[in-house]
């Protein structure tokens, strides 16, 4: 009977190439979206190269100074002299790394501008992100100590700069009119590891800027890396017990007098929350789980209702069909089986065809060079979610013209369900 | 075999009410071929589609082997059709996207009958009606008659005991006409089944073994 059942889908899929065009269009063309856009979030949020140490990760990327009588406010990233002053006192960390916002600088190689991203950074930094060393290796306390101005660069800098694949570690590079001894080379990352990600990476010290200066805000990220993930709760509750006792600067400007501190500890995800809400982005976070599925379903929910409309019309052209079976022994109940397995063959032609499409996608993306050192991956949990929610889909979507068609008496439906 | 007591049909709208069938007691008896005749619009196809289970009276009572059918259920109903009765239809009603064998083979897809043995079953009616050589061709291949010829398969590979035929000839020249109810003729005296047939033609009528008539919805011999 199954094989019978193939054969009619087939040839039905066959007669309405139109039907059967939008159709499969709907269902493969929403869940390749799901799934690529699923992918892009996950490359965003997920660990990965060299962030491999993100689910135990917190940082601090954003120090808020409040006077709320005037009601303004100044904020920005975090100075050097607030990391080594107050959060290299946090003892629930298992280390305490910083590095710089990504900055761009011009770079001369035989007369040629070459624009790079670079970072400064402390030791640590190395030991937190987990690079993988193509030459030489990280600076250290000792280099940072010696004044060294050494520089790790990424391959993509030391393919531009020297050459392809040439051996560079021993060599100078001028950044910003200074020298540098190359000791180091990582295979680079995607733009959108953004705490991470940059062509080249400098001692903190060798800064043309006053990093030692006694201000809270300056321009650092601090990373904090939990022994285990578990323990991100207790790190977040020690840095706000140290935010709590933070002295209020008091600033020569009479017009800015601060009586508020607002600063958190963030995972990855919470940390882009925090710059949108203003509040602890950790908190949020389910709420924003519960939109994305929300909107994934209500996205799901076009190519079904497009789906059930499509079977209506489709099932009750077959009216003739249905009179013909039921005239000949099928009841009500195996037409509205025939007509979801129906439905559920041209779901799993619609996912197979998804699958397809966005591996063409991700492919592009991750060798296009839109995002450089792009790696997306198929998140298959939420490519076999919505597979699966298309399929209870196309089972709605068929029992209903089913049960429609099953209320007709025989000679209605043999004369096309007038 | 199969008892009609007072049936009646009647169609309703919302403006107008048409008696179809006007209180219809009708017996026919195991290994009859009878006839229906009478003018269009008469009720012969609704009373044939009543017998069939097809259609609902709106009174009346139909029992069939003895059985009153009114307490049936759409499952009982479903097998009691696909065990007990074979259709032919005036325009054949063969499902288009199937092959003819795939046709054929219908009535046993809801039995209890595996894909060989429906095969070697369909090949079988096939060759009754000489259609062996078409298994693989589609209805749109075939003409009218061979069309017809199909559907007798499809309506005795289920050895059913009655077979409703709907003006079987009606879409038919007079040969070809001739040839359908020459194979309702062997199968009603070879295998003994039951055929009830509405038809317009005089001379068909003739050739079965009573006839009753029907003049606006009314029983008149």
């Amino acid at each position: 009977m199954f094989k019978n059942y193939l054969k009619i889908t087939f040839a039905v899929l066959k007669r309405r190439k139109f039907f059967t065009f939008i159709s499969l269009f709907g269902i493969s063309f929403t869940l390749m979206i799901l799934v690529v856009l699923t992918a892009f979030v996950n490359h965003l949020v997920s660990p990965g190269y060299p962030e491999t140490k993100r689910d135990r990760c917190l940082y601090i990327d954003k120090f808020e100074q409040i006077d709320t009588l005037k009601n303004s406010r100044r904020s920005g990233p975090v100075s050097f002299h607030y990391i080594k002053n107050y959060v290299s006192r946090l003892t629930s960390p298992e280390r305490i790394g910083f590095s710089s916002f990504t900055n761009s600088v011009n770079a001369y190689v035989k007369q040629t501008k070459v624009n790079l991203f670079y970072k400064y950074t402390d030791a640590n930094f190395w030991k937190i992100a987990d690079f993988e060393f193509l030459e030489g290796k990280p600076f250290t306390e000792q280099n940072i100590a010696n004044n060294d101005f050494v520089i790790v660069i990424n391959d993509f800098t030391r393919d531009k700069y020297f050459g392809k694949g040439v051996s560079v570690v021993g060599k100078n590079i001028e950044i910003d009119n200074v020298n540098y001894r190359i000791i180091g080379v990582v295979r680079g990352c995607p733009i959108t590891r953004t705490y991470v990600s940059s062509d080249v990476y400098m001692p903190y010290n060798t800064s043309k800027k006053d990093y030692m200066r006694k201000e809270l805000a300056g321009e650092y990220i601090v990373l904090l890396l939990a022994k285990d993930a578990g323990d991100l709760p207790e790190i977040k509750a020690e840095y706000q017990s140290l935010i709590a006792k933070l002295p209020f600067r008091n600033y020569s400007d009479k017009w800015f007098k601060p009586n508020k501190i607002h600063s958190t500890a963030d995972t990855f995800i919470g940390s882009f929350l925090s710059q949108l809400t203003h509040s602890d982005g950790d908190a949020k976070k389910h709420y924003v789980y519960l939109i994305l599925i929300g909107f994934a379903l209500l996205f799901m929910s076009l190519p079904a209702i497009n789906l059930i409309n499509v079977n209506i019309s489709r099932i009750m052209e077959r009216a003739s069909e249905i009179g013909i079976r039921k005239a000949f022994g099928a009841s009500s109940r195996t037409l509205t089986y025939q007509f979801v397995i129906e439905n559920v063959i041209l779901t799993l032609i619609g996912g197979v065809i998804a699958l397809l499409l966005s591996f063409g996608v991700i492919y592009y993306i991750n060798n296009s060079g839109m995002i450089p050192y792009a790696d997306l991956t198929i998140n298959w949990k939420v490519f076999l979610t919505a597979v699966i929610i298309s399929l209870l889909f196309g089972l709605l979507s068929g029992v209903y013209p089913a049960w429609r068609m099953s209320k007709l008496q025989v000679v209605q439906a043999l004369k096309g369900g007038e | 075999m199969i008892r009609l007591k007072n049936i009646e049909k009647v169609y309703r709208t919302s403006t107008i009410e048409t008696l179809a069938l006007n209180s219809i007691s009708l017996e026919v008896a195991k290994g009859e071929f009878l006839s229906i005749m009478g003018p269009s619009g008469c009720g012969k196809s609704t009373l044939l589609n009543i017998m069939g289970l097809l259609d609902e009276p709106s009174k009346g009572d139909i029992s069939v082997g003895g059985e009153s059918i009114r307490d049936f259920s759409d499952k009982k109903i479903a097998r009691f059709r696909n065990q007990k009765l074979g259709f032919i239809f005036q325009s054949y009603h063969l499902i288009n996207d199937l092959p003819v064998l795939d046709n054929v083979e219908l009535p046993l897809l809801y039995r209890n009958v595996s894909g060989d043995e429906r095969t070697r079953l369909a090949t079988e009616a096939l060759q009754k009606v000489g259609l062996g050589n078409r298994m693989k061709h589609y209805p749109s291949q075939l003409s009218g008659g061979q069309k017809q010829r199909v559907a007798i398969a499809r309506a005795i590979v289920g050895n059913p005991e009655i077979i409703l035929a709907d003006e079987p000839t009606g879409n038919l020249d007079s040969a070809m006409g001739n040839e359908i109810m020459e194979i309702l003729i062997n199968l009603n005296k070879q295998e003994g089944t039951t055929i009830v047939m509405v038809t317009h033609d005089e001379n068909m009528a003739k050739k079965t073994s009573r006839l009753v008539r029907l003049f606006d919805g009314s029983q008149v011999l």
